[in-house]
């Protein structure tokens, strides 16, 4: 079942056309992989699905709901926002929260859930990502890792439908990397519908089973996982891919 | 001589403390108080960006700091009365250092908002809060945090510039020791006598911000 649809979304930064009509389904269950070389504009994209940007024109359809991106309304960006669920690059956790702390945060502010419920549900999703032994702990006090697993953690504890991520271990250090992505590799054995932007190839090709290359603000090519590592048919895929290779990843 | 003068410090005091007491610190708390709700007004305007109240709030902040406070003193407390307001020394002088120092203040906490890393606004949009729970619970806390520092300076150099409100008849520290100077004519022996028990005040003000600031440093103190 689809569970978002879009088309024709477009972005602009001034006079620079950064987007320039891309589609995209995902389904439930999803996990999509999109890559694509530096500035072809993946983040602005991901950024747009959650409002963080605002694109200039596009349908976007979400459980059924079409909406034009053209003219969203606040409610129904607060809508979208209660069922989706992003994680940064830099993790983003708020400085002045524990871990327990920056996963409650929203549903005690947003959802109007009680501090008990809202610290039961916590320390579930801490114990999911491993980070049972922090729940304590400030942003500062902690490593990368373990700061994007909170920050993975407060996405899980919305319940949403989908989560963004926006190159999840670019910011780490490389030791650091595989406890992230072991924790994305259980959410999407669980079935987590998850849109990831990355440069982990050997990520992609394990886990996610479609995958979308972006170049230039264009979708160049989309493709199922396995299709798309065995046989791309695009020269500019297959160079991509190899350049990657030659960098050991 | 040296008798007399010990006499006269003595026996002044008391009477220079006690008018620091009750209206130098008073004064002092009350317009830093007042003057801590305009910065944070004043500088969630500008960082907002709210049409029309973010030019009101930058105007408020050049007319502020464009002008001595002595003239702001005596436009208040003298010039009013010819449009038919008349305040007590006292509270003409709370709202001008309130005016005052909020102005100075408000650009401090602007900077120490802008200082908080954007992302954690952008976070707290996707959890679902809205701008002013995500103001009030994540960045403001950080932004006084930061602030701090700075703001305790500013407390600091308030407390001596209330000697000002003497101009306007406040019967503060400063005009009492010009009132026992005037009796005695040991202006050497009581201003410096002043001066020292100013210094004592800031001491203490500073005493505690060394303490504020140690508690302030990390969160989650040493863990
Ligand atoms: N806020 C902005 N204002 C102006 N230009 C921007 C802004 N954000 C991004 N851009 C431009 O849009 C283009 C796409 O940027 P984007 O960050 O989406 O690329 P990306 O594919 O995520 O790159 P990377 O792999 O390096 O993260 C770039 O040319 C960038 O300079
Ligand atoms: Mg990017």
């Amino acid at each position: 079942m689809s569970l978002l649809e879009i088309r024709g979304l477009r972005k602009s930064f001034g006079s620079l056309q950064v987007l320039k009509g891309i589609d995209l389904d995902v389904n439930t269950g999803d996990v999509v992989a999109v890559l694509g070389p530096s500035g072809s504009g993946k983040t602005t994209f991901l950024r747009c699905l959650n409002f963080l940007e605002r694109a200039d024109e596009g349908s976007y359809t979400f459980d059924g709901k079409v909406f034009d991106l053209g003219k969203m309304k606040k409610q129904d960006i607060a809508g979208i926002r209660r069922k989706t669920a992003f994680v940064f690059q830099n993790f983003n956790l708020f400085a002045n929260r524990t871990a327990l702390g920056n996963v409650t945060e929203g549903l005690i502010t947003a959802r109007k859930m009680t501090k008990p419920e809202a610290e039961r549900i916590g320390r579930e999703v801490l114990d999911k990502v491993g980070l049972s032994e922090r729940y304590d702990y400030y942003p500062e006090q902690l490593s990368g890792g373990q700061q994007q697993r909170v920050a993975i953690a407060r996405a899980l504890a919305t319940d949403p439908e989908i989560i963004f991520f926006d190159e999840p271990t670019s910011a780490l250090d490389p030791e650091l990397i595989g406890e992230v992505l072991n924790v994305m590799r259980e959410l999407a054995s669980e079935g987590m519908t998850m849109l990831v932007v990355t440069h982990e190839i050997s990520f992609a090709k394990q886990v996610s089973n479609r995958v979308v290359f972006m170049e230039n603000g264009m979708v160049l090519e989309a493709a199922d996982s396995g299709e798309f590592f065995a046989a791309p048919k695009e020269a500019r895929v297959r160079e991509f891919l190899r350049t990657l290779r030659e960098h050991g990843n | 001589m040296k008798e007399r003068w010990i006499t006269i410090f003595l026996d002044s005091f008391w009477k220079i403390l006690l008018p620091g007491l009750k209206l130098t610190l008073p004064l002092t708390a009350l317009s830093f108080l007042f003057a801590l709700i305009i910065a944070v007004m004043v500088a969630l305007i500008q960082f907002a960006d709210v049409k029309g109240l973010k030019q009101l709030a930058r105007f408020y902040v050049w007319v502020i700091r464009g002008t001595p406070v002595l003239v702001q003193l005596f436009v208040v407390f003298y010039g009013l009365p010819s449009l038919g307001i008349l305040l007590e020394p006292f509270p003409a002088a709370v709202i001008v250092f309130s005016l005052n120092e909020g102005a100075y203040a408000s650009e401090t906490v602007r900077a120490a908002l802008e200082a908080v890393p954007k992302g954690q606004i952008e976070a707290g949009y996707c959890v679902g809060m809205s701008w002013l729970q995500i103001m009030r619970r994540i960045v403001l806390p950080q932004a006084m945090r930061t602030a701090f520092p700075p703001l305790s300076n500013s407390l600091i150099g308030l407390l001596k510039e209330t000697s000002l409100a003497a101009n306007i008849t406040v019967a503060e520290m400063f005009m009492s020791a010009q009132r026992i100077v005037a009796r005695t004519y040991e202006p050497l022996l009581l201003y410096l006598e002043v001066g020292l028990i100013y210094l004592f005040f800031c001491t203490i003000l500073t005493k505690l911000q060394s303490i504020g600031e140690r508690r302030l440093k990390t969160y989650g103190g040493t863990k």
